[in-house]
């Protein structure tokens, strides 16, 4: 199978500072595959890395051929202003930015699109309300609709499955399940060793540096995480520069 | 008797239309602007600009006296070194956005009063710092008519990526590069909005057609459209009220104007529908779900 993603001994960070640092191997398309490893750890650097929020420090990512608009970002919750006086119906519509982009209109095609994928996470009903009254796991499905409109080939989840219910958690599930079939690349970060056992077979351990990375049961074995969480723990605030 | 009172003024004296169609103008432009200063958190980031025009426009007016072009184009000069300069030091340095802002404005506030005091009379200064919006002439109102067209045709432009990077400036970056340029253009209007209100209200106040109707126009909507009509439909009142108040009552017509925004805005604060005083108070019985 062709790789969707490719890694070139890529290192990002802030301030100088590895957050990601030296990692290779490519994610093959179809692939589902969990990014695990302590807070601190680089999930969400190696994220913003891949959808070009960050530039590298040195290394570089393939993006094998796909363009940027090809991949659906899901970011950290805690990144949203949940206080901004906007409706769910709008917050989702976002999703069809790559067809609607800076002034595209929006049909009555695309207002049946929204109105569907809106229905898919069961939110039908909720259109008119403004975001700040939702509870966190609706919140949660307001961005899975968002992700559904974009159509990614390559989806990242940014810790989709944080602080929701037992039931929301199972029906987002579903959705990434739905895309693992539909053969979209999908790459989550998550805390849930049980849902990564469970749901995906491969696995990257991080610890800024990659700890292991291959199929789930190989990765996730108890030295493996021991050693991720004495690695994550080594920040050096006057490191010398990395010569690799 | 009601005619004597409301319209007859206006019918009566050129120069309270001519002040009327401006302020009309600037509640049009400033609004719209003022909401997203508020959205995005730069409430007074407004305020601190409008202060750094000063020198600029002062500068202008050592150069040319009271010219309508000399002081526009050093008020434009000088907000967009002071935008692009805060925003340079916050980026290069350790200081936040907000903090290098204070420093610029104040420093600049310092040196255009001083420009001011130093060349020109009291009466100069009265003028650079609350306007004169009854005495508008015909270039001043192109002026400010213009400076409206653009602000809100480049609103429009740029409409989505303003609102989408303060809700969710990481998914914005994720699917497209329009953010920056967007922030650029937005603070380029605030700049000219606040050039534009300072030829009618002086560089203390034009902030205050800019800002009050915003704040007062969270009271009253949950969106973003009907943000923006409230606050273009309260400035636009605050402009006419505020005339018929200085033309009755002999106040001063800038200070004025922004007094009736600001009783505006009381009211708002105590009855608004969205989160007023009486609101919380008495929010009502409860609801079956």
């Amino acid at each position: 199978m062709s790789a969707a993603l490719a890694f070139h001994d890529l290192t990002l960070g802030y301030d100088r500072h590895p957050a990601v640092h030296h990692l290779r191997g490519e994610v093959k398309a179809g692939a589902l595959m969990a990014v695990v490893g302590p807070n601190g750890a680089g999930k969400s650097t190696l994220f913003k890395g891949i959808v070009g929020m960050l530039k590298p420090f040195s290394g570089g990512i393939d993006l094998c051929g796909l363009r940027a608009r090809d991949i659906a970002y899901l970011p950290q919750v805690a990144d949203i202003d949940r206080t901004f006086p906007i409706s769910v119906y709008d917050m989702v519509a976002m999703g069809l930015w790559r067809d609607a982009g800076l002034f595209g209109g929006i049909g009555r095609r695309e207002r049946e699109k929204v109105r569907a994928a809106m229905s898919a996470v069961g939110l039908s009903g909720f259109e008119e309300r403004p975001i700040g009254t939702l509870s966190g796991g609706q919140m949660q499905r307001t961005l899975f609709a968002r992700l559904l409109l974009q159509d990614g080939r390559v989806i990242v989840l940014d810790e989709p499955f944080n602080a929701i219910d037992a039931k929301t958690a199972a029906d987002l599930c579903d959705l990434v399940m739905r895309w693992h079939a539909e053969k979209r690349t999908v790459i989550a970060a998550l805390h849930d060793l049980d849902l990564v056992k469970s749901m995906f077979p491969e696995a990257l351990l991080l610890a800024r540096e990659p700890v292991a990375w291959g199929a789930t049961k190989d990765v996730l074995t108890v030295e493996n995480l021991l050693k991720a969480r004495r690695m994550c723990e080594a920040f050096d605030e006057h490191a010398e520069a990395c010569a690799a | 008797m009601i005619y004597d009172y409301l319209i007859a003024p206006f019918v009566e004296f050129a120069f309270m239309r001519r002040a009327l169609v401006g302020t009309l103008a600037l509640a049009l432009g400033a609004g719209p602007v003022g909401v997203f200063l508020m959205l995005r958190r730069m409430s007074l980031v407004g305020d601190a600009m409008a202060h750094a025009i000063l020198p600029g426009a002062a500068i202008g007016f050592l150069v040319s006296g009271l010219s309508l072009f000399a002081m526009t184009a050093g008020g434009l000069i000088a907000g967009f070194v002071i935008a692009l300069g805060a925003g340079v030091v916050a980026r290069a340095t350790e200081l936040k956005e907000d903090a290098s802002l204070a420093a610029f404005f104040l420093i600049s506030l310092a040196v255009g009063v001083t420009i001011v005091s130093l060349k020109g009379t009291n009466i100069d200064l009265l003028h650079f710092l609350f306007g004169s919006v009854l005495a508008l002439d015909d270039q001043t109102l192109l002026l400010i008519a213009g400076i409206t067209t653009i602000s809100v045709v480049v609103l429009a432009l740029i409409y989505r990526p303003l609102v989408l990077e303060c809700v969710d400036p990481g998914f914005l970056r994720s699917v497209s590069r329009a953010g920056g340029p967007a922030h650029i253009a937005f603070l380029a209007l605030v700049v000219m909005n606040l050039v534009g209100g300072f030829h009618a209200l002086g560089t203390l106040l034009a902030v205050g057609i800019m800002m009050l109707p915003a704040v007062i126009a969270r009271f009253w909507a949950r969106d973003v459209t009907a943000m923006i009509l409230v606050a273009v439909a309260s400035g636009a009142v605050s402009g006419y009220a505020g005339l018929l108040l200085s033309f009755h009552a002999g106040a001063p017509s800038g200070p004025a104007i922004i007094l009736v925004a600001g009783v505006l805005y009381a009211f708002s604060v105590l009855f608004g529908r969205v989160g007023g005083v009486l609101r919380q108070l008495f929010p009502g019985r409860h609801l079956e779900a």
